[in-house]
């Protein structure tokens, strides 16, 4: 049978690196392809050119056994390619049939819109995938999950029966990206053909028909699910052996380190996000904040070093109450911060490596001397911190925007974790990081840990936080559902809560209600 | 996984060799492979190209509104390019002689020891003419720098200069040493105060400095005419917008004798922008500016107000636009007039982005500046072609520097961005 889609020979050509060597993909019919890769391993960028977005240097695309040129998206649509983007696009004001049929409107009379077919159209689709997806919803009032539906409808509208998914579960809660994993798993039933694109190794063993790992542009090898595990999949991506599961010792805990009491925290258009959270972070633990996204835990982030103001309650840290803290106190009390959004707080893009290796404490020795910048002070730490911490750049002159997400990461946790603190504020510290970057950025925070640091770690991942806390806190609609040792509670307990089942409604199983220890 | 073995057995050695030279490319430093020319050349080439591009424009415009040039056309081709090239030749030759003197006159001059002051007089002027536009752009630069589009610079020059013809005139009997500081002084705190105002309504109330800048620029205009012509005129000026002239002890002096007018403020202001440069960039308090200015975001995790030094920019911005304006009536002017700035507001934004809002490269730019500027007046005087050329000049100048693309697509230069640092930035390619 010939396949549906075949890349022979791709060959990408960037200044300076290789993006895509010779790669050979063959996608057969009704099958889940998940291509596998570390960030920059070129698997964007071959996606990039399957879908017209870039132009290959050599190689050739066979749709169904059909030689076919992508000069741009619209070729690529038309020999029935889609792609479901990262980052959605869709219009949060236009209803679900306007955004669908954008670019491909259904027209009577010549010029006017013809949302009746249109939206009749839709439902069908809508049912004949399990999709279930109101047609005259508006796409800005809907949960993230279904709006990732919204741009699958958009694609079958066009008769789509190659469907590219670009990192679809980064931002889905484990529960939506079970559902998307049965619907994707409806459409190949239905002989549509998938290609996935991510650096999830569960999701790839559990969901796909076939493994493909790309490394540094070049295809490494194939596999199937059955036949890989974990590490052996980690392996070919990173090229070395990688502990996935960090060894992680009990908690030695210490003094408390910080104490949170009845925290309201309002947002910036000022409503309430923290409604009264309460905990103690212990030294020499990991406290993790689970929860989706959108919970609170920002404004919790920020109120705790200093980013906000909060409206009431009590933060201490290392027994001192702070009402108005600033970040520059935050760090002075022996505090560090690896911010959420790391491009807008935790850098200055435009500036060199080794001026943000050195943003927190640019102002006092050995950094600066009677206000006069040391510059061979700044270079030595910055040459320190980009051996230790394995930062990859040219130069610590160079801008730290030009990094790939990975190092910048990297610039910032070693430069807050460098410093002599004892409370560690850690929010998303592994988000878009790829597997090698994962590994080292945990077994930093648990050297942390077990230097005695307390560690508050907010992640939507929540491998992450199991993998990592001690004791997990969920967070749901701006309160602490639960708090729990993370040896007493199952991942899929941790979803319940993340989803806002709290212990009265599960409570029909009464293990949890045991299992969910005071924490405190 | 007997697949994947097959497969890298075969690949082993080639991949072998694209793993080296991929990690040479990790690890290659920029620096290895340019000397300090080619990294001197990649910095200036693209000023550098648009100044030609300007200056080639220019001559396409000398040449088309040409009368000369159309006559000796319907004469035939080659009378008409023999036109073209002495068109454009007289023009830009009166241009250069008028920026920088005649050579030959300077050699002759220097040989006999006759008429030298006369042969400098070009150059001179034009380094005069330098000192404010340096000055002004220093303001820009800095504000830029700080995160703050100052389009004020008018307005506080002008308030600027009438701080300094005030103190300058209303004082006698006073020690040069000290009425000459005490003017500048006043100057300083007038533009300071007039910049303060706009960064001050932006940290409080986040309206706009673009705005309130402009806005004050019309209120300052209106304010001093309203001086000139009432409690600070000229006894007997008859209505005249014009202020007495300062006291001889308020003038900066002249480095030469007349009528070579260089002063003293030329070397002063090349003073500041070494202090401005040595402050951005090697002094915290500069770092704290920059930091406000590139990611406020960034700059309060890093422990800033931001709003103080959003405040603080706009204020040393000011009250170096108000020493322009003080450099102007107490270097050149003497006396306080509305025609104290020739729109040296607005051209120093321009200027300072030529100079990538580095104050050392603020000298070379403000150089250009005057140079066109005195330049022309030659050339006017002596062709008869407009000083608005220059203008015009200028203006392509800015829009290659603007878009620097159009620079790069008509030279075939590669975008440096993306070569040097695509090395590492392999996960950039895929927008992620």
């Amino acid at each position: 049978m010939t396949p549906v889609l075949e890349l022979k020979e791709i060959t990408k050509q960037f200044p300076g690196v290789l993006a895509n060597d010779h790669i050979d993909l063959k996608l057969e019919k009704g099958e889940i392809l998940a291509l596998l890769g570390e960030n920059g391993a070129g698997k964007s960028t071959l996606m990039n050119i399957l879908y017209g977005l870039y132009q290959p240097d050599g190689g050739t695309i066979f749709i169904n056994g059909q030689q076919i040129n992508v000069h741009s998206s619209i070729d690529a649509i038309k020999a029935g390619i889609g792609m479901v983007h990262q980052h959605f696009m869709l219009i949060p004001v236009f209803t679900v049939t306007d955004n669908v049929m954008l670019g491909e409107e259904s027209l009577i009379l010549g010029d006017i819109l013809d949302r009746k077919t249109a939206a009749a159209r839709i439902m069908e689709i809508s049912k004949q995938f399990n999709l279930n997806v109101d047609p005259n919803a508006m796409v800005g009032d809907l949960p993230v999950g279904v709006q990732q539906r919204v741009e699958i409808i958009k694609l079958l509208y066009r008769d789509a029966n190659i469907l590219i998914f670009d990192e679809p579960t980064a931002v889905l809660t484990p529960q939506e990206a079970d559902e998307l994993f049965k619907i994707m798993r409806s459409l190949t039933d239905k002989g549509k053909s998938i290609i996935f694109i991510t650096h999830k190794l569960r999701e790839v063993l559990e969901y796909s028909d076939r493994i493909m790992v790309i490394r540094r542009g070049r295809v490494i090898g194939e596999t199937t699910p059955d036949k890989a595990d974990q590490e052996k999949l980690a392996e070919m991506m990173v090229g070395r052996a990688v502990n996935l599961n960090q060894e992680k010792s009990k908690a030695k805990k210490g003094e408390v380190v910080l104490q949170v009491q009845d925290l309201i925290v309002a947002d910036s258009t000022k409503k309430i996000t923290v409604h009264g959270i309460s905990f103690t972070l212990h030294s020499g633990e990991i406290l993790g904040i689970a929860g989706v996204q959108g919970n609170g835990q920002t404004e919790l982030e920020e109120a705790v070093t200093g980013m906000r103001e909060f409206e009431s309650g009590e933060i201490q840290i290392s027994g001192k109450s702070i009402r108005k803290i600033k970040p520059r106190e935050f760090v002075e009390a022996g505090g560090a911060h690896v911010p959420e959004d790391r491009q807008r707080d935790g850098l200055i893009l435009s500036f060199p490596v080794e001026d943000n290796l050195m943003l927190c404490t640019y102002y006092k020795p050995p950094f600066s001397k009677n206000g006069i910048l040391d510059r061979r002070e700044i270079r030595k730490n910055a040459e320190n911190l980009i051996s230790a911490f394995d930062v990859r750049t040219p130069s610590p002159l160079t801008d730290v925007g030009t990094l790939s997400g990975g190092n910048q990461q990297k610039v910032i946790v070693a430069r807050e974790l460098s410093r002599d603190n004892r409370l560690i504020v850690a929010s998303q510290p592994t988000r878009g990081l790829d597997v090698g970057s994962i590994e080292y950025i945990h077994g930093q925070l648990l050297k942390k840990r077990d230097e005695g640091c307390g560690i508050l770690l907010i992640s939507s991942e929540l491998d992450e936080i199991m993998e990592l806390s001690d004791r997990i806190l969920v967070m749901y609609k701006g309160e602490a559902i639960v708090t729990v040792d993370t040896e007493a509670v199952s991942k899929s307990e941790i979803g319940l809560y993340m989803a806002g089942i709290s212990q009265q409604s599960v409570s029909g199983s009464e293990t949890v209600a045991e299992k969910s220890s005071t924490g405190e | 996984m007997s697949a994947l073995e097959k497969d890298s057995e075969q690949k082993k050695n080639e991949a072998k060799q694209a793993g080296d030279i991929f990690l040479q490319e990790l690890s290659r430093k920029p620096s290895n492979d340019s000397s300090f020319f080619s990294k001197l050349w990649s910095a200036i080439q693209i000023p550098f190209l648009a100044i030609f591009s300007g200056l080639f424009l220019g001559a396409l415009i000398i040449v088309f509104t040409s009368p000369d040039v159309y006559e000796a056309f319907s004469k035939g081709l080659a009378e008409g390019f023999k036109a073209v090239f002495s068109v454009v030749g007289n023009a830009y030759g009166a241009l250069f002689a008028g920026a920088f003197g005649s050579p030959s006159k300077i050699i002759v001059a220097l040989r006999t020891g006759e008429k030298i002051d006369r042969v400098f007089k070009p150059i001179t002027q034009s380094l005069v003419e330098t000192t404010p536009y340096l000055l002004s752009g220093l303001a820009l630069a800095l504000g830029f720098r700080a995160g703050v589009f100052n389009v004020g610079g008018e307005g506080q020059i002008y308030v600027g200069g009438a701080a300094a013809a005030f103190v300058g005139f209303a004082f006698s009997d006073l020690p040069k040493a000290i009425h000459l500081p005490l003017s500048v002084l006043a100057a300083v705190i007038a533009g300071g105060i007039w910049g303060f105002i706009p960064g001050w309504l932006k940290a409080k109330t986040g309206s706009h400095e673009v705005i309130n800048t402009i806005m004050l620029n019309y209120i300052a205009l209106r304010l001093i005419e309203f001086l000139l012509t009432g409690p600070m005129t000229k006894a007997g000026s008859g209505g005249m917008p014009i202020s007495n002239s300062v006291q001889e002890s308020a003038k900066i002096p002249l480095i030469f004798k007349k009528p070579l007018t260089l002063h003293w403020g030329f070397l002063f202001a090349l003073l500041m922008a070494v202090l401005i440069w040595f402050f951005l960039f090697k002094t915290k308090w500069g770092f704290n500016l920059q930091m406000a200015g590139a990611n406020k975001h960034a700059a309060k995790y890093a422990g800033l107000n931001i709003g103080i030094w959003t405040v603080l920019g706009m204020t040393i911005s000011g009250a170096l636009n108000g020493l322009c304006g003080a450099n102007q009536v107490l270097g050149v002017t003497y006396t306080m007039g509305l025609g104290v700035s020739a729109g040296y507001g607005f051209d120093s934004i321009a200027l300072a982005l030529l100079a990538n809002n580095n104050p050392l490269g603020c000298i070379l730019s403000a150089l250009l500046f005057g140079l066109l500027r005195t330049g022309s007046r030659n050339m006017m005087s002596n062709t008869g072609i407009p000083l608005d050329i220059v203008s015009i000049v200028q203006a392509f100048i800015l829009m290659f520097i603007a878009a620097p693309a159009i620079i790069r697509t008509v030279y075939h230069l590669r975008a440096k961005k993306t070569q040097a640092p695509a090395a590492v930035n392999v996960s950039g390619w895929g927008g992620k």
